[in-house]
This record gives C-alpha cells, sequence and structure tokens, in this order.
C-alpha cells in the first residue's frame, strides 16, 4: 500500500507530459486529485498504527540482491509524521492558485515527481533506496527553481542549491558506503543495520562515517555554517516550492540525523552529542539574529528555518546523549524534535504560501512597501497573523507544543545549552512582531488602494494549514502518541 | 599444432568474426559504386551482430587462457568485448547520414570495425608482445578516422594531434616492453609474474612506466590525455563518441591484467596509478569547467571519467568489487557518452554552449537524452553512472584508499558545475527555434543508448550477478 503512494504519483507525472497541448489545462486538476491518494494513505497507515512495535506496514521485493540492495518500504513513529506532513504539503502545493508561466503540464509532472521522490525518502528502509530518492529530490527542485524562479538570480540560485546540496548528499553516500562495507553478509537494509549495529564503536571509522554522514544532512538541513545555499534558493524559488523546500526538503537532513546518524551510529552520536548541540545552538541564534536584520519578507522566513531546524537539532542532539539526563527528559527531547519538523513544515508552509500571495499582489518582498494590510486584506492578515505567532511559539499553537518539549528535555541533558537557546525564542518573537507591524499595520500606501484578500483558491490551500497548527496546538495528543513510541525507544539507547 | 591452431580459432571466433568481416567488406568498399558505399555500414552491422553474437553464446562457457597463452578470452574478455561491439555498432548508426555526403565512406566502416578489433585484443592481451599490436591496430586506424573529414581543418588539426601524442606514447610503449621483456626473459604474462620478482626495481619501474605511458594514451588518462578535448571537438562526431570509449575499455581491462603480474613490493604501482588517478580526474574536471563547446567539455570530462575508472585498478586484488565496479563503469560511461554524442549528431553536430539556449522546449526528448546522459556522468541516481561509482568508491574504500573516494566525491560535485552550464540553460532560459535535425537511424542509436545508460542503473541485477564473481586472467 505505501508502494502506491510513490508509484502512483510517479506514473501520473508521466501521463501529465503526455497530454497534448491543446488539454493541458487538465494537468493541474489532474495532479491535484492524484495528491489525494497518498494523504489517503496516509489516513489508512494512521488508522492501523500499531502502537507497540517499530518498523511496519513493510514492503520489500529484490532490487540487486548481488549488492545486498533491496527495495523496502515502511513506517515508524518517526517516519509517519513526515510522509503524512509530505502529502498535505504538496497537496496545498498545488491547491494554491501560481502563474505556471505556460508550462503546467511540466510544471505539476515535477511537483508530482518531487512528491514521489519525497515521500520516498521518508519510507525507504533501504539505504540504497533513500539515496535515489534523497538525490533526486535535488534535481527535482533544482529544475524547479531554475525554470518557475524569479527574479534575475534565479538560475544562479537553483545551481548554487544543486551544488552544495550534491556535495552533501555524496558525503552521505561515502558515510553510507562506509557502513555498508562493515556489514556482514553485505547489506543496505536500515532494519537490519539499525538491529546489528555493525560499525564498529569508538573506532575511527566510526568517526569518519559520522562525520561523513553528518556532513550530508548538516548541509540539507541546514546547520550553520553550511546554510548559505538557503537564503537565495528561497528566495527565488517559486511559493509553492518554498513551501515544499522549507516544508519537506530541510526535513530530510533532519530525519537522517536521527535515522542514520543516531540511529545506525548511537554511541558515536553519543560522543558528539555536545558539539551537535553546539552547532544547534549557534544555528538557533544565528537564525534569529540574521532573520532579524532581514527587509525582505522570505528572506525573513528563510532565515527563522535555520533557527526552527536549530531547535530540531538540539532536541535531536539531547535525546541522543546518552549518559545524560534522565531517560524521560531524552525522550521528550525527542518527540518535541519530531513535533517540530512537523509543526515547522505547517507553519513555514503558511508562511511562504502567503509571502507568495504578497509577491503575486505587489510584485514585491521588501516589508518597507508594505503597510496597514490589517484593513485590506483581513483574511490574509489574520492568517499570516497566526502562522507568526505559531512561529514564534505562542501557547495553543503547534510551535509551542513542540519547543516547550524540546526545551524541557534538553534542560534536562544540556541545562546551559538550553537556556541559551531559549534567547533565540525571544528574538524570534521580536523579529515577527516587527514584521506583523511593517505588514499589517499602519497606512495603507495609497498605491495599494486596490489590495485585494485572499482568493478562494489560496483559502484552500491555506486553511488546512492554519487549522493543523491549531489542533496540534490544542489537542496535540494524537500525534504525539505515535512519536513516543519511536522516542522511547530511542532514549533507552 | 594444427589441432591446437584449430582450437585457438575457435576460441577466439568473435575476433575472426571481425577480422574476416572487415576484410570482405574492404574489398566491397573498393570495388562497388558510390551510389552502393552506404551498403557497406550494413555489412559493418551484420560482422558486429555476428560477432556479438558469438561473444555471447561463450558466455556460457568461456575458452579462458588460449592461442599459446597470448590471449584470454575469458568471462570479463566477453564482457568487455560486448561493450565495444555494442559501441561500435552505435557509432555506425549515427555515422551513415552524417558520412552519407562524402565518396568514400564504404572504407570508413571498414576502419571503424579494425579500430573496435584492435580494442578487443587489447582486452585480452596477456603477452606484450600481443598487447603492442593491438594497441598499433586500434591507434593507427584511429588516427585516420580521427582524420576523416580531410578537408575539415578541425578534424585534421585534431588527427595530427592524436597521431604526435599516439606515436611517442606508442613509441615510449614499445621501449617499455623491451625493457621488461629483457627484465623477465619473456613477454607473456606469466613470463612477467616469474621472472619480475627478483628484477631490477629502478630498471622495473622505468619499463613499466613506459608502457603505462602507452595504456594512458588509449584510456585518456595523465600523461597521455592531452588528444581527447581535441578529438572530442574536431573528429567527426560519431567518431569523437567512438574514439573516446573503444580505447578506453580495452585498455582499462589490459592495465588491469599487467599490474596483477607485477610484484607489489618492487614497483608501488598501486600508489602510482592512484596518483595518476586523483591528478586525472582532477585535471579533466577543472579544464572542463569553462569550456564553450560542448564537444570539447564532454572531452575534457571524459579525461575526469577516466580518473574514475582507475579507481578500480587501485582496488585490483585487494577488493572483490573491483572488477564488476570496473565493468560498471566501463558500461555506464560508455553508453552516457553515445547517448551525449548521439544526441549532439542528431543536432547536426551542434556544439557551441550558447546554442543549447533553450532547446528543451522545442526538442524536449533530446535534451531529455542528454540530461540522462550528464546526470549519469555525476552518478546521481538511479543511472548507470550511479552504480559504477557507488562500486568503484566502496571498491577503494575497501582497499585502503578512502581518500580517493572522498576526492571522486568532491571532483563529482565540481563536474555538476559545467554540466549545469548546459542543462540549466537549455532548460531555464526562453524557447529557441527547432534545430534542422538528422535522421531516424540517429535517433534509434541515441535511444538505445540513453535507455541502456538508465536500465544500468534500475536493472543492475543480471550485471551485477554475471560480473560479482568475474576474476581476470593472466596466464
Amino acid at each position: 500500500m505505501l508502494t502506491l503512494a510513490i508509484v502512483v504519483p510517479l506514473v501520473v507525472a508521466a501521463v501529465t507530459l503526455a497530454i497534448p497541448k491543446r488539454h493541458e489545462h487538465l494537468a493541474r486538476p489532474l495532479a491535484i486529485v492524484t495528491s489525494f491518494l497518498p494523504l489517503v494513505v496516509v489516513a489508512i497507515s494512521w488508522a492501523r498504527f500499531d502502537f507497540s512495535t517499530g518498523f511496519q506496514l513493510v514492503e520489500s521485493a529484490q532490487w540487486i540482491p548481488s549488492l545486498g540492495i533491496s527495495y523496502t518500504v515502511g513506517v515508524d513513529g518517526l517516519s509517519l509524521p513526515l510522509v503524512a506532513l509530505t502529502a498535505l504539503l504538496f497537496t496545498v502545493s498545488m491547491v494554491f492558485p501560481f502563474d505556471v508561466l505556460g508550462k503546467p503540464r511540466a510544471y505539476f509532472a515535477t511537483f508530482l515527481f518531487l512528491e514521489a521522490i519525497s515521500l520516498g525518502v521518508f519510507l525507504s528502509l533501504d539505504l540504497i533506496l533513500f539515496f535515489v530518492f534523497w538525490d533526486l529530490s535535488l534535481v527535482g527542485m533544482y529544475f524547479l527553481i531554475g525554470i518557475w524562479g524569479h527574479g534575475e538570480d534565479a538560475k544562479r540560485s537553483a545551481l548554487k542549491f544543486f551544488l552544495y546540496t550534491l556535495l552533501g548528499s555524496l558525503a552521505l553516500l561515502l558515510g553510507i558506503l562506509g557502513i555498508y562495507l562493515y556489514t556482514d553478509p553485505r547489506t543496505f537494509s536500515m532494519i537490519e543495520i539499525i538491529d546489528k549495529l555493525p560499525v564498529p564503536a569508538g573506532g575511527l571509522a566510526a568517526t569518519l562515517i559520522f562525520v561523513a554522514v553528518g556532513i550530508g544532512f548538516a548541509v540539507k538541513t541546514p546547520l550553520v555554517p553550511l546554510h548559505t545555499w538557503l537564503p537565495p534558493a528561497h528566495v527565488d524559488a517559486p511559493a509553492p516550492a518554498s513551501t515544499i523546500l522549507a516544508g519537506v526538503l530541510l526535513k530530510m537532513g533532519t530525519y537522517g540525523f536521527i535515522r542514520i546518524s543516531l540511529q545506525m551510529l548511537p554511541e558515536t552520536f553519543q560522543r558528539f552529542a555536545l558539539p551537535l548541540a553546539i552547532l544547534a545552538v549557534v544555528s538557533i541564534l544565528y537564525g534569529a539574529l540574521v532573520a532579524m536584520a532581514q527587509t525582505n519578507l522570505k528572506r525573513l522566513v528563510a532565515y527563522t528555518s535555520v533557527n526552527h531546524m536549530g531547535y530540531v537539532i538540539l532536541g535531536v542532539a539531547a535525546a541522543g546523549a546518552i549518559g545524560l539526563g534522565s531517560e524521560a527528559s531524552r525522550s521528550i527531547a525527542m518527540t518535541g524534535a519530531v513535533v517540530e519538523m512537523v509543526a515547522h513544515g505547517l507553519i513555514t508552509g503558511a508562511l511562504f504560501l502567503l509571502s507568495g500571495s504578497i509577491y503575486a499582489r505587489g510584485k514585491t518582498y521588501e516589508l518597507d512597501q508594505y503597510g496597514g494590510l490589517a484593513g485590506a486584506s483581513p483574511r490574509l492578515s489574520g492568517i499570516m497573523m497566526l502562522a507568526a505567532f505559531a512561529s514564534l511559539g505562542l501557547p495553543g499553537l503547534a510551535g509551542f507544543v513542540a519547543e516547550f518539549q524540546i526545551f524541557a528535555g534538553t534542560l534536562g541533558v544540556f541545562p546551559w545549552l538550553a537556556a541559551i537557546g531559549l534567547l533565540g525564542i525571544v528574538i524570534t518573537a521580536a523579529l515577527f512582531l516587527r514584521m506583523i507591524q511593517q505588514l499589517f499595520f499602519g497606512d495603507l500606501p495609497a498605491r495599494w488602494g486596490d489590495w485585494k484578500d485572499l482568493k478562494r483558491a489560496e483559502l484552500y490551500a491555506l486553511v488546512p494549514l492554519a487549522a493543523l497548527v491549531v489542533v496540534i496546538g490544542v489537542v496535540p495528543q494524537w500525534l504525539i502518541r505515535v512519536i513516543d513510541t519511536f522516542s522511547q525507544m530511542v532514549a533507552r539507547g | 599444432m594444427t589441432e591446437a591452431m584449430g582450437q585457438a580459432a575457435i576460441d577466439i571466433l568473435p575476433v575472426l568474426i571481425l577480422a574476416g568481416g572487415a576484410i570482405l567488406l574492404i574489398f566491397y568498399a573498393m570495388f562497388v559504386s558510390r551510389a552502393l558505399q552506404v551498403w557497406s555500414a550494413l555489412g559493418a552491422m551484420i560482422v558486429l551482430a555476428a560477432a556479438g553474437f558469438a561473444a555471447g553464446w561463450y558466455l556460457g562457457d568461456a575458452p579462458d587462457v588460449t592461442f599459446f597463452g597470448t590471449f584470454a578470452a575469458d568471462r570479463a574478455w566477453l564482457w568487455g568485448t560486448l561493450i565495444i561491439i555494442v559501441v561500435t555498432a552505435l557509432t555506425v548508426a549515427l555515422s551513415v547520414e552524417w558520412f552519407q555526403s562524402d565518396s568514400r565512406h564504404g572504407e570508413y566502416y571498414v576502419l571503424l570495425l579494425l579500430s573496435g578489433l584492435g580494442a578487443v585484443l587489447l582486452a585480452g592481451a596477456i603477452d606484450l608482445m600481443e598487447l603492442v599490436v593491438a594497441m598499433l591496430l586500434s591507434s593507427v586506424t584511429g588516427f585516420a578516422l580521427a582524420a576523416y573529414h580531410r578537408k575539415s581543418r578541425a578534424a585534421t588539426e585534431a588527427g595530427i594531434k592524436y597521431y604526435l601524442i599516439g606515436a611517442l606514447a606508442n613509441g615510449a610503449m614499445v621501449y617499455g616492453v623491451a625493457l621488461l621483456f629483457g627484465l623477465a626473459g619473456g613477454t607473456s604474462f606469466e613470463d612477467l609474474r616469474t621472472g619480475l620478482v627478483d628484477a631490477d626495481p629502478l630498471a622495473l619501474i622505468v619499463g613499466f612506466a613506459m608502457v603505462a605511458i602507452g595504456i594512458a594514451f588509449k584510456l585518456g588518462s595523465v600523461p597521455a590525455h592531452q588528444w581527447m578535448p581535441d578529438v572530442a571537438q574536431g573528429a567527426p562526431a560519431p567518431v569523437a563518441a567512438f574514439l573516446l570509449v573503444a580505447g578506453k575499455v580495452g585498455a582499462l581491462i589490459v592495465l588491469m591484467r599487467l599490474v596483477m603480474v607485477l610484484p607489489e613490493s618492487g614497483v608501488g604501482w598501486r600508489p602510482l596509478i592512484a596518483v595518476i588517478a586523483a591528478v586525472t580526474m582532477t585535471l579533466g574536471n577543472l579544464a572542463a569547467l569553462w569550456q564553450d563547446d560542448v564537444r570539447r567539455m564532454l572531452g575534457w570530462s571524459s579525461v575526469s571519467q577516466t580518473g574514475y575508472g582507475l579507481l578500480a585498478v587501485v582496488a585490483i586484488g585487494r577488493s572483490d568489487i573491483a572488477v564488476s565496479s570496473m565493468l560498471f563503469f566501463l558500461a555506464a560511461y560508455a553508453m552516457g557518452n553515445m547517448a551525449a554524442f548521439g544526441v549532439i549528431v542528431k543536432l547536426r553536430g551542434l556544439t557551441s554552449r550558447e546554442s543549447f539556449r533553450g532547446l528543451a522546449t522545442p526538442h524536449p526528448w533530446l535534451m531529455g537524452a542528454l540530461v540522462v546522459s550528464f546526470l549519469s556522468f555525476i552518478g546521481i541516481p538511479p543511472l548507470g553512472g550511479f552504480t559504477a561509482k557507488l562500486l568503484l568508491m566502496g571498491a577503494v574504500i575497501d582497499s585502503g584508499y578512502a581518500w580517493l573516494a572522498v576526492l571522486t566525491v568532491i571532483n563529482s560535485a565540481i563536474s555538476l558545475f559545467y554540466y549545469a552550464r548546459v542543462m540549466g540553460p537549455a532548460y531555464f532560459d526562453d524557447a529557441a527555434e527547432p534545430r534542422p535535425l538528422m535522421g531516424s537511424l540517429a535517433s534509434w542509436a541515441l535511444g538505445i543508448a540513453t535507455v541502456a545508460v538508465i536500465a544500468i542503473g534500475v536493472a543492475a541485477q543480471p550485471l551485477a550477478a554475471a560480473w560479482q564473481a568475474l576474476v581476470l586472467l593472466t596466464g
């Protein structure tokens, strides 16, 4: 069944390309309808989720048995929420109205392709399969930014994104090979590797492998100082692609840290937990401070992603610091990190779509060009404020649930780092409040006299995201329960 | 003796078919009228099909060492032969329309067959004399092929450069062969294995280095790589496609066989090859960075690919995936190269980077094939180039040369830059006018090559199973 979520979008992507030119307006409805299938698969998987076990709903087939490569997919408490997030974000990004520059077939085919690939990353339980999807996500995003990006520099940003993340992913490949060469009999099966931990603990090899995969994930997450590809890619990407980039692709980095660095090299991870946590805190503060200095709306949101990914990694580092703090704190930190991944996807996804709405109306991201939009567009302002408050961690919204757990858990493991990291929340609060003030309050500049509020199609995309942010904020239990099955297992060590 | 001779002849049946077919075709091309010259292509195809069929047939029960200990007709050789035959057949398909205006193109196919035969002989050589003969056959025909457009300045220049470097490299090789013969007291690889154990290390390293220069010329590796960009740019496009890969297949296999018989302690050939691999891949990449001629860029990228291929040689004897990594590399690179040059042939030799701008809109299939081959060169999964790099890097890490894998990674990332300089504008810039195209034969050739690039990655299992236990025989 999980396979369907990957295969059907792929097949329909090819079909979309084959639609005759005179029917090309069918590409969008076809793509949107198709994107509901993964959502259904997620709903069924969620309903059938077995809280007493790890990997489940596993589907497996031989691929290249001579090299120990198989096609294996499945979910657990870590991947299921991310698969759900991915499926949802792709649907809303396609629903969101966007000028496809007269190439609807290519655009929606690329989007469906990228959806299948992204789901594949989180569903794969074979390292090569995982890597195949991982690398193809770069290719898909490269073409999305390059062809449909806006601004003078879109092509350069696309290339920069591709180069950086390719270098990261090749480092990851080296690490994967390193792990593979220790398995006996040789296999890329993630289940087996997590079960048997073939890499000898404590040695130089384990350290090198950890560093190699770590570089790969740190580029993708991104962690300061490997984040420089992110702001230009985000700013020049079309709004729906930014949403996918921030909401889904960044999660691949943090997912990798948990699934591979932590689960396959737990002892090495524990040795490096403190430096990783320090890097996370640097990302938190740096992302927040640089975001504060931005005058460009999209760039601002992009840097808050660096900040939020810092929270995630801080939680992950705390969770993997076996031996420090209590098992309960580590488990809470891990749950918080995963909830933050989901919350950030929803919130930042909404923020990027809203930036797209603002850009579509005003043709600029410069904050000082705007003002007083609250009166002219109450719906846009309302959802944007909700997302901004959620992002800065207001209680009752999804961001709070996540950040509270991350810091509650980390305090029991790295108290000092948690304390410093909390500063990040203060700065984010300041910058979002300032952003809201600049955009929505004050006087409406005369040239925005005919400023339009959100259209219905935009609401269809945004309301589900906003609603989930509230739901997770108020009743998070249904999400936390699924993640907890995973967190407790990891925290036990 | 005659009975042994007969058995040896049967063992190398694919070779005899190629040689006999080429001779028949010479007579055909000599005596028929211009209008009938084009049928020489069909003749070449039939010869290639027969040879390929024979090689495929022998895979079930490989003859192994034959021809009085001078030739290894083992499975690895049969696979190498099959790759060369497929490359030659694709080249024939790409050539028919390209050479139609040339009045002498009947002979062209003969040269192509003989050049392919040279590479086939190279892949099976386990005797220094055999090595020299194969090298010369492959080179001499190559020179003529490169300069086949004798009125084109670029082609003659490419031919002359190719010839000069080739003459130098082959000359050095003959000296090296003489030296090794003197040291070992015999020319067969078995003689080298036993005779070189106590040889003077200095003389041994000089002898090996000089032979290696000759092989490096065929491979397109440092220090005899300079002809690659010139031939890629100046030679007729189908010929360029052929020359960039056919020689590599033969040379890489024979280099592997040769190093296997060298004493590990005396020469230190493993670090030597490792350094050559490192320099080759890096130099090729850096030189390709700023090329504005797509064919020249492909020539330099071919140099860098040779560097990756040499990783398999570094790993031979230490990693059990060395041989299979080499064959995956050769197959994936050969098909990727045929696809990329196929696109150029289909676009009637279009080569300046500027003219690829916006071509994705009028020619989506062609640019799609180009992207597949480029992404395979970079090593993006699930394409053939990825499987190859995965195994190559695995093999060197396994052999204690992890730094080479790291360098491969860095080089692969760099290579994205120059491929993107062609791909990016093709897709991101405004739609261009459609270009005049070649006929459907070229489409078939490049289509087959592109599908093969994908299949070597996605459907790698049959090849992985066939290649995983292969051993290279040396006598």
